[in-house]
């Protein structure tokens, strides 16, 4: 039985994943807490979040995405691949900025409408 | 070839370049910082003492009450924020009532006039927030209160306007005699002159050896503060003192000219360069602060600081031309009450100088006015007038103290422009407030940046090296 | 002057829910003032997710959540004045602002809505001993250095305080390219959500030191090292537990403070506990037609909790310009019980209480299974059952207008007990 908090909304619950029984979770309140349990233990994944440089705008730097979430491992190197990329204003909220992050099959995307 | 070096800008020096900028003389200052004003000048009470606390025949007592009469005219002139607020001693015994005595005793030898003492009651009527304590205290109406750091910044400019040179970031490292003259060497190239004044502050006794046999040392010694938020600022309307003891004049409770008040200082030997806080001196000054004024909310604190101040082991100023080394005059060891004096040390140094040989011809020119802009005093009318003809002056940089960009602008262009995010502060006030730059501490770094033509890391809090950037993000892995 | 039936001051998540929600509720003329060169306040440098699940199902990051407002806003026909700098507000509705595009102009407004945010405490506020060098920033300004400027501010960091942005900036200057040594906490708990703990400073294996704090600041011109302390339960440093831990940078997130100095300008009543206005069930302040929202009220947690708030805020602005004055024959004053730190609102006028009022408050303590009672004089109106509280969290209950008909006295009070398993 391995505890753990929640992280998926601020509630932050408790949870308890059985490891022994195909990861059953309990303490949840709600599906994607019991989804959050077994994906810990099994495979944990988190969004990255950062930013970018951005061009032909006065901001110097647009923020960004992962659209979904990637394997936690992956974290350092999907970071330090963002350093990587460049974009030109304009950019609009969800705009593919790099698809493919790293060979993890998801894409990252501006969260940030910047007009020139 | 010069006629005068300075070496030291601090208030003392720049009080003698001000002084001496009148005259048809070459002058240059040398300061070892990178803006002026940066040692004791930047960090004490901003206090104007009225003149009742040096010990009369001495040159403090002769000095200060004069040097705060021409501190008026000369804030007056050069638009530098001050305050006639007046200041009380307090006494809480029979010791500190027969202190009062001699207070009041030395204040009239000395000539300072309108002192006179209060009943506890009386005191506690002028001041409300004064403890029950309170068995009597000394009124002295003229001690005043004032922008340290603008003060001299204002001497400094005014001297440069009237051609004086100013070196920044030039610390002096040797001194040679050159005929009857001197060649100063700092990293910036050697410097010639005829006459030398050393106002080198906590370092004096440093510079003065570099060419004479030591005949004072200077004995550092630090003083803690806090300052308090502008909700505590009206706590008091007076200086708050108590009694002196031999270290020095005791906390003090004060408001200060930007509306704050101002708790401090305490008195412990220290390193020239030993600026730091510590946790018994804070509790110190709380713990002696709350005797004067119990209501003082300390969690309105804003700030904490140290200054150093620059005494030496005579006990009086030292202004006189060095026994072995004629033409090298010292400005040593002002300490308290040397904010106070600076006009007057400017004063005795120039017949000094003058007494040996230097040429006093008036400039018929001399430009002895300066102004400069500041919004939050302004009616809407004036602020629309500066905002129409450069709407920088309508951008809020700074909200806690509605500073704006136009007057960050206007002080990079003064004749004396700030090179650190701590250089606009005290021109302008930008970070002095509440959040202390936590808002606008970015956004003057790029506005910095910009106007000076530099990257933003290359912009720091204070002396180089203390950068607040360390590049791009990312940057450790490209 | 000009006049406008709604002046909005602050365009951030709660300037924004205001206007909208006071268009919604049929004001035409609504004026926005924001300080900024644009909307969106914090949130445009909280480029982390986890906004808006409450408001929008989903979940967002900071820029995000705001550009979803702004897009609704822009739907709409609110002027929004940007770099405009309100200077005061006077007890009859006229506001002063500068711009460089307006320069100093008066407006006077039917109603106004104060959403100015709150800002951050600072080195002064702890008074920690130590040099002034250089590389002591509070987490929201290394925050904005990093995400908006893209420039970092250090490479090897000790975090003093556990609040989100704390915990956020820990997780931020880990991924930027720095080493995040430690994060300090003064109290024996965090004062930052559970979740931040796990995904910020666990998932980067960054030590969480509790009951621990900066005890001097050691460096010339840059910050070079910083010694940390362990705490007594008087929080008082114990001797002999000095660690050193060299570091270019410090981090400080030691807690946030509803910026309020237009409010206490205009002489609305304060609350010595929020450290914001003293508001009624509608959020309106001691000044009639002004109201407040948002973090200037009360320093939340979420987002999306500013947005609710702010949005009932601007619908009483929209009620106040269209119906007039509250009426007030019988007012009841929110008392804060045992370990409840503050309520929000202080005050229910019961004429004005439709289905029912959302009280906010935040205990003082951390508590396991528990309850929150509301009583009135002896008599306990309502219970609320909860498995966990922290000061770091913010409570929130629904007194319907049912139980609050039961409170015959002047006063009910809130407060927080353990409860039996």
């Amino acid at each position: 039985m391995k505890e753990l908090i929640c992280i998926v909304c601020p509630n932050g619950c408790r949870l308890r994943v059985d490891e022994k029984n195909g990861c059953r979770v309990t303490g949840n309140s709600c599906p994607r807490g019991e989804e959050y349990g077994k994906n810990e233990i099994l495979h944990p994944v988190r969004v990255l979040t950062g930013t970018v440089r951005l061009h032909g705008a006065s901001l110097p730097r647009c923020p960004v995405k992962t659209r979904g979430p990637i394997p936690k491992e992956k974290l350092p190197e999907a970071a330090r691949a963002l350093c990587r990329v460049d974009v030109e204003a304009p950019v609009q909220t969800g705009d593919v900025v790099l698809a493919d992050l790293c060979g993890t099959g998801v894409d990252l995307v501006a969260t940030r409408t910047i007009l020139p | 070839m010069q006629d005068v070096i300075i070496i030291g800008c601090g208030v003392v020096g720049a009080a003698c370049a001000y002084r001496l900028s009148r005259f048809r003389l070459r002058l240059t200052v040398l300061e070892a910082l990178s803006d002026v004003a940066g040692g004791t000048t930047k960090a004490n009470s901003a206090i104007l003492h009225a003149g009742y606390d040096p010990e009369p025949g001495t040159l403090m007592a002769r000095l200060n009450v004069e040097g705060v009469r021409l501190a008026e005219e000369i804030c007056a002139k050069l638009d530098v924020p001050y305050r006639k607020t007046g200041s009380l001693v307090l006494a809480f015994d029979e010791k500190d009532r027969s202190c009062l005595r001699t207070l009041l005793a030395r204040g009239e030898k000395n000539g300072v006039t309108g002192l006179h003492l209060l009943s506890g009651d009386e005191a506690r009527a002028l001041e409300p927030e004064l403890s029950g304590e309170v068995q009597e205290a000394l009124l002295a109406p003229s001690a005043a209160i004032v922008n340290p750091w603008e003060y001299a910044l204002a001497m400094a400019e005014t001297a440069v306007r009237n051609g004086a040179e100013l070196h920044l970031s030039c610390p002096v490292t040797a001194i040679t005699r050159e005929g009857d003259g001197f060649a100063v060497t700092t990293p910036k190239g050697v410097f010639h002159s005829q006459y030398i004044i050393n106002a080198a502050g906590v370092h004096a006794d440093n510079v003065h050896e570099l060419i004479g046999k030591k005949n004072f040392t200077i004995r550092p010694a630090k003083g803690e503060y806090y300052l308090l938020d502008k909700s505590e600022g009206t706590r008091v309307s007076r200086v708050i003192f108590q009694c002196p003891d031999p270290k020095g004049k005791g906390v003090l409770v004060s408001p200060t000219v930007h509306g704050n008040l101002i708790v401090g200082p305490t008195a412990e030997p220290s390193g020239p360069e030993d600026t730091s806080n510590t946790a018994q001196g804070l509790q110190k000054v709380r713990d002696l602060a709350v005797r004067s004024v119990p209501g003082v909310r300390f969690r309105e604190n804003i700030r904490n600081f140290a200054g150093v101040r620059a005494s030496s082991d005579r006990g009086d100023f030292i202004l006189e031309e060095s026994p072995a080394v004629p033409g090298f005059f010292n400005a040593a060891g002002i300490c308290s009450p040397g904010l106070s004096a600076a006009p007057t040390i400017a004063d005795e140094l120039t017949a000094l100088l003058a007494e040996k040989g230097l040429a006093l011809e008036e400039k018929e020119e001399f430009i002895d006015t300066r102004r400069r802009v500041r919004f939050h005093e302004l009616d809407d009318g004036a602020r629309n007038a500066l905002i129409a003809a450069d709407p920088r002056y309508g951008r809020v940089i700074c909200r806690c103290e509605t500073v704006t960009e136009g007057e960050i602008i206007a002080c990079l262009r003064a004749p004396i422009p700030p090179a650190s995010i701590n250089g606009v502060k005290r021109r302008v006030g930008a970070g002095m407030g509440r959040c202390q730059g936590g808002f606008c501490g970015p956004r003057v770094q790029e506005i910095l940046a910009r106007e000076l033509g530099v990257p933003p890391e290359a912009v720091p809090l204070e002396e180089p090296g203390s950068y607040i950037l360390t590049g791009e993000t990312k940057e450790a892995w490209t | 002057m000009t006049e406008h039936q709604l002046v909005v001051i602050g365009g951030g998540p709660a300037g924004l829910s205001a206007a909208l929600s006071a268009w919604e509720a049929g004001i035409t003329d609504i004026l926005l003032l924001e300080r900024d060169k644009y909307l969106g306040g914090i949130l445009n440098q909280c480029v982390h997710n986890g906004f808006g699940l409450h408001r929008f199902k989903e979940e967002l990051t900071g820029p995000e959540y705001a550009g979803r407002y702004v897009e609704l806003l822009e739907s709409t026909a609110v002027r929004v004045k940007t770099d405009a700098m309100v200077l005061s507000v006077s007890p009859d509705r006229t506001v002063r602002y500068v711009s460089p595009a307006d320069g100093c102009r008066t407006v006077h407004a039917g109603a106004v809505v104060l959403a100015m945010g709150c800002r951050e405490r600072t080195r002064g506020a702890i008074s920690v001993p130590g040099t002034r060098c250089s590389g002591i920033l509070t987490a929201g300004a290394a925050q904005r250095f990093i995400n908006i400027e893209g420039k970092m501010v250090g490479r090897r960091a000790v975090i003093l305080g556990s609040g989100d942005i704390g915990l956020i900036m820990a997780r931020r200057m880990t991924l930027e390219g720095a080493k995040v040594l430690a994060c300090v906490e003064l109290m024996p708990y965090s004062s930052g959500l559970n979740r931040n703990i796990v995904q910020c400073l666990q998932d980067f294996n960054i030590p969480l030191l509790l009951s621990h704090t900066v005890t001097d600041i050691i460096g010339d011109r840059r910050l070079e090292k910083v010694v940390v302390s362990a705490v007594d339960e008087h929080r008082r440093p114990i001797p002999g537990t000095e660690q050193t831990f060299e570091c270019d940078t410090l981090l400080l997130s030691v807690g946030l403070l509803p910026e309020n100095e237009l409010t206490r300008a205009l002489g609305a009543e304060m609350d010595p506990r929020t450290n914001g206005a003293a508001v009624y069930e509608n959020m309106e302040t001691s000044i009639p037609g002004v109201f407040a929202c948002g973090n200037v009220l009360q320093v939340h947690d979420l987002v999306d909790f500013v947005s609710e708030e702010s949005a009932r805020a601007g619908a009483a602005a929209a009620d106040y310009i269209q119906n007039g004055e509250t009426a007030s024959r019988r007012t009841l004053t929110v008392e804060n019980g045992n370990a409840v730190s503050y309520t929000v609102p202080q005050r229910i006028r019961m004429e004005a209480v439709d289905q029912g009022v959302q009280v906010f408050f935040r205990v003082n303590r951390v508590f396991e299974k528990s309850a929150v009672t509301v009583t009135a004089g002896e008599k306990q109106i309502a219970r609320f059952k909860r498995e966990h509280m922290a000061p770091g969290e913010m409570e929130r209950i629904f007194l319907p207008e049912k139980l609050l008909a039961l409170a015959e006295g002047e006063t009910i009070t809130v407060s927080a007990e353990e409860a039996e398993a």
